[in-house]
């Protein structure tokens, strides 16, 4: 009796303890939410979760952003930054992935050592030369940087992450499309590319959750106000009146992390499972 | 060398493996002209005076001697990179690790708490959540109103330099669902029979858990743990955000530093010069780690093909 007692118990304070950590972790984002209601007066010095009202009168006062541009703009301008790259990351990820893992071929082991140490390349030791690079093409100011690094397979990272899935897929589905007389491209995209879904949907996800994220390269890389991603804005809002007005930009950061979460939710077994499995397999 | 091996020996690849280039293609043109070109360049630049525009002019060694002898600010900068590095890799990785076993059990809903952990981790580098942060360590911010409300005396989080770096290090830290999904599922693939047999030797479970359970999940530590300290000496946004590298510099880390020169500035060699002392930090860093790594992380396959 005492032993049923004692696990019960035990049960219950691991339950606790779960639910306290994930209380500290998800509480800033639920207090975001609720502070995008709430005046200056409402947010200094007070532990109160829940606004006196729920107006939206400071989403409408922050969409409206500082000066000549909304955040139709911003969002539009993320929108035109983050999908393309997404797109072309995946693609040309999955040509590369494709060529390593399924092909023989001369100096195949120093190019893939060339390919995992890119993995380690840091931005910071890269990042001027590849500013004055897009200054002398006159990519500046553009979101050309970015597509050209997705279409030529700049991160390592999903290059390396399909590879492991393609490993994952048995040679002889490309030794018989051989022998039906399927040539390479055909074998890759009718044969492979249908089975790779679920990477190609994890290598999507992510890269469009980093870019939309990026803000070092696009602070470097746009300079005009009328190109700004939501994360120029949002860093802008804070300098655009001499008192921040927090509601605003509360509001205006909710409804950028808003479609982060709403993606999560959606497609949360490509996040869980791809992180999950790209860092296992050696 | 290659045209010596063909020359040899026949060489043994078909003309269907030549296709090969065609895949890898693009990355062979992105690789070239977006990392190996810029790459060399930035060593160049750090040898030069060089303003966007203009045309470099060489200048040796000065920028590194200027940078180790008279720049007091990079001094600073690299103690608070190193400081900040120290506290997050170390502080991410162990939250992970603790949570992760302490979770990996017969545990209802353990799908669901795993995906709830994780959501801060999708905010990582977000501006939006720096923001939030800038705003929940105010002077008369939450974090404070919570001391208050017990009875605590509030603190300067953003304003005293001894808080100031550690907030911005709280953020990451918060962050460490990822790793933590990633060693759950390392866990999981712990063969059960280890378990079993080092039960039935009467080993107690602190025991195990220190020689079974973390040398069978030690190369997944070792990639967290060597990503994590690339990204972490690179840190810029969070810093930048929050406390713009204040109070007093103690949150002003090399990436900063390297914004500022590079593109506030517009001294290119020089921010080059900075930049390559945070590669060679890494480059370091990442080689003795891997040397460490054949005495302590075990690897299931060797993963040749």
């Amino acid at each position: 009796m005492k032993k049923m007692k004692n696990t019960k118990l035990k049960k219950f304070i691991d339950y606790l303890v779960i639910v306290i950590i994930g209380v500290i972790l998800l509480y800033p984002i639920f207090w975001m939410f609720f502070a995008t209601f709430k005046s200056n007066e409402e947010i200094y010095s007070s532990i109160k979760l829940f606004p006196k009202s729920f107006d939206l009168k400071y989403y409408i006062a922050g969409w409206k952003g500082t000066g000549k541009f909304t955040y139709t703009q911003f969002f539009l301008n993320t929108f035109i930054m983050v999908v393309p790259t997404t797109i072309l990351t995946v693609a040309s990820a999955a040509l590369v992935a494709y060529g390593f893992a399924r092909f023989h071929f001369p100096c195949k082991k120093l190019l893939f050592g060339l390919l995992i140490a890119t993995l380690m390349l840091p931005n910071a030791v890269i990042i001027i030369p590849r500013y004055t690079l897009y200054n002398k093409f006159g990519w500046v100011n553009s979101y050309v940087p970015f597509y050209a690094q997705a279409a030529l397979a700049c991160n390592p990272f999903f290059t390396y992450m399909l590879i492991q899935f393609f490993r994952g897929l048995p040679k002889e589905l490309d030794e018989s499309a051989h022998v039906d007389g399927c040539g390479t491209f055909r074998t890759f995209v009718q044969i492979l590319l249908p089975l790779m879904k679920p990477a190609l949907f994890s290598a999507g996800v992510f890269q469009f959750l980093w870019t939309y994220n990026d803000y070092f390269n696009s602070l470097i890389f746009i300079n005009s106000v009328k190109k700004y991603p939501i994360s120029l804005a949002l860093r802008m809002s804070l300098d655009a009146e001499s008192v921040v007005q927090w509601g605003q930009v509360m509001a205006m950061s909710f409804l950028a992390v808003l479609p982060v979460i709403l993606l999560f939710f959606a497609a949360q077994k490509y996040f869980v499972e791809g992180i999950a499995t790209s860092g296992l397999k050696g | 060398m290659r045209s010596a091996k063909s020359a040899v020996k026949k060489s043994g690849y078909t003309k269907r493996d030549y296709q090969a280039f065609i895949y890898i293609a693009p990355w062979l043109i992105g690789f070239a002209i977006l990392q190996l070109y810029p790459f060399l360049m930035s060593l160049f630049y750090s040898f030069n005076e060089y303003t966007i525009g203009a045309v470099p002019e060489w200048v040796g060694l000065k920028n590194y001697i200027k940078l180790f002898t008279q720049d007091t600010e990079f001094w600073n900068s690299l103690k608070v990179t190193i400081v900040y590095t120290l506290y997050t890799v170390p502080g991410k990785l162990i939250m992970a690790l603790v949570v992760a076993v302490f979770l990996n059990r017969d545990i209802k809903g353990i799908n669901l708490i795993r995906t709830l952990y994780y959501i801060p981790s999708l905010f990582g580098g977000s501006v939006a959540i720096a923001i939030l942060w800038k705003l929940m360590f105010l002077e008369n911010g939450l974090v404070n109103s919570f001391l208050q409300a017990m009875s605590l005396p509030t603190i300067s989080f953003l304003g005293d330099t001894k808080y100031a770096l550690k907030t911005i290090c709280s953020l990451e830290i918060w962050q460490f669902g990822s790793s933590m999904v990633m060693f759950l599922a390392a866990l999981k693939q712990v063969p059960r029979s280890l378990y079993e047999a080092a039960e039935i030797d009467g080993a107690g479970k602190i025991r195990i858990f220190f020689t079974i359970t973390i040398p069978q999940i030690t190369s997944i530590i070792f990639f967290n743990l060597i990503m994590q300290i690339i990204q972490a000496l690179q840190n810029f946004t969070s810093a930048f955000v929050i406390t713009d590298g204040g109070p007093m510099k103690s949150t002003y880390v090399l990436g900063m530093k390297l914004y500022k020169e590079g593109f506030s500035y517009f001294k290119m060699g020089y921010a080059s010069s900075i930049s390559w002392v945070v590669f060679t930090i890494i480059l370091v860093v990442s080689l003795v780690l891997f040397r460490s790594s054949s005495a302590w992380v075990y690897y299931e396959d060797q993963g040749d093909f």
